[in-house]
């Protein structure tokens, strides 16, 4: 049995991020090509080995996909080990499923390759006027129930750090400055959320002010408000002004 | 240029995306096939010959003016128009699975992937690449996905005939390439 030859990749120079490899079979092809392995006749101890101390060291050790393939490995480096009579033709190769898989997968990785420089040539070249994106399918309409309602509007009180009904506030709605500061964000960025706008730690009179205020903007048409689902933070995006019809 | 030449380049000007053949003949019912291309052909060849900065482009199964390529780093700077986002690896594998094994559901492009990939068929789905085309037989009758027109669109193909054909891809074993992605 080898003994486990751990890679080290920061002592290789190399240095992973997890959006480098877009699963545990680019991975698995990129120590193949790394080593110059024979994809067809796969050390597999050897890969098993590697493949567990590069995913240990990425921690990717907790994502599905790769400790999958990490078992898969072990399982295929035990079925070699098992004893074989000389001669045997019903032996099938344990590895020859993942070399199936890895060679499927090189030829997607060779297309992707393909795919990726037409995409570059082509974005080389400009229509007329820019597409807007597809419009995407209308929101299931909105169905809440009352304690729902309730359970967010609480969800909102709670944000704000003493609730101060006991006294009276003296600061009436500051809706003229909440609109001034939802202008300076929209002059700066086309998009942004609720929470940039109100703060971390919003009194209720903030969020009040900032909430007429964008009622106000999105008559006006300035901007739109939108969210994914109940529930969900708004994110406010900017709207060139209506023509008047 | 002939009438129907004019035509066309008239309505191609208008317009922001590929004009199919059939949509181009509907702007003058009368006219024959034979006659549609040769007035296409006709109109690309007066733009090429003429040097302009513009030129026709066979592309998605249609027929649309594109900027010549030399401009396009000027246009970008200049900012005029946004340059349509990158695709990921992710997309880009994916997009490479629907388009080859279409049409396809999302287990046996996690299979080819290793990897859960009902998210990145959903990004592709909301961009306008993939499209539900069918269903599937088995089991709850999986939604079976392919690629759209503005598949070839994005990647300037006529027809998905333009893609590579897989005989013609290396499948042996070579070192990584000099270039890799950083």
């Amino acid at each position: 049995m080898t003994t486990p030859t751990p890679v080290a990749p920061v002592s290789n120079g190399f240095v992973i991020e997890l959006e480098q490899f877009s699963g545990p079979l680019d991975l698995l092809l990129h120590l193949i090509h790394e080593d110059e392995l024979d994809i067809t006749d796969l050390p597999i101890a050897k890969i098993a080995d590697q493949f567990l101390a590069v995913i240990n060291d990425l921690g990717l050790n907790e994502a599905a996909d790769y400790l999958e393939m990490a078992a898969r490995l072990l399982r295929i480096k035990a079925q070699m080990l098992l004893p074989r009579r000389l001669g045997d033709d019903e032996w099938e190769d344990p590895r020859a499923e993942l070399v199936r898989r890895l060679l499927e997968y090189q030829q997607i990785r060779e297309l992707v390759e393909w795919l990726g420089q037409a995409a570059a040539r082509r974005a080389e070249q400009l229509g007329r006027g820019f597409r807007p994106e597809p419009p995407a399918a209308p929101p299931a309409p909105l169905v809440i129930e009352l304690n729902d309602l309730l359970a967010a509007a609480e969800r909102v009180i709670a944000l704000i750090p003493e609730p101060v009904l006991h006294r009276v506030v003296p600061r009436p709605l500051d809706v003229e400055g909440a609109s001034a500061r939802l202008q300076a964000l929209l002059a700066e960025r086309a998009e942004f959320g609720w929470l940039d706008v109100v703060g971390a730690r919003p009194t209720i009179v903030d969020v009040l002010s900032v909430f007429i205020a964008l009622l106000e903007l999105a008559k006006r048409g300035s901007l739109s408000v939108h969210q994914a689902g109940a529930f969900t933070p708004m994110q406010i995006r900017r709207e060139s002004p209506r023509e008047a019809v | 240029m002939s009438p129907l030449a004019k035509l066309f380049e008239a309505a191609l000007f208008a317009s922001s995306r590929p004009l199919t053949v059939e949509e181009l003949r509907t702007l003058e019912p009368t006219a024959g096939e034979a006659a549609v291309h040769a007035a296409l052909a006709e109109l690309r060849d007066a733009f090429a010959a003429a040097d302009h900065g513009v030129e026709l482009v066979e592309i998605a199964q249609g027929w649309q003016f594109l900027t010549r390529r030399e401009y396009a780093e000027a246009i970008e700077r200049a900012q005029f128009a946004l340059r349509p986002r990158r695709l990921s690896p992710a997309a880009l594998e994916t997009l490479a699975i629907i388009a080859y094994r279409q049409p396809v559901g999302r287990l046996e492009v996690d299979e080819i992937r290793g990897v859960d990939s009902g998210a990145v068929i959903d990004k592709l789905t909301e961009r306008g690449l993939v499209e539900v085309v069918t269903r599937g037989e088995g089991l709850g009758r999986p939604l079976l996905y392919g690629t759209t027109p503005q598949f070839l669109e994005i990647l300037g193909l006529k027809d998905l005939d333009e893609l590579p054909r897989l005989e013609e891809l290396s499948v042996a074993l070579r070192p990584p390439a000099p270039a890799e992605p950083e």
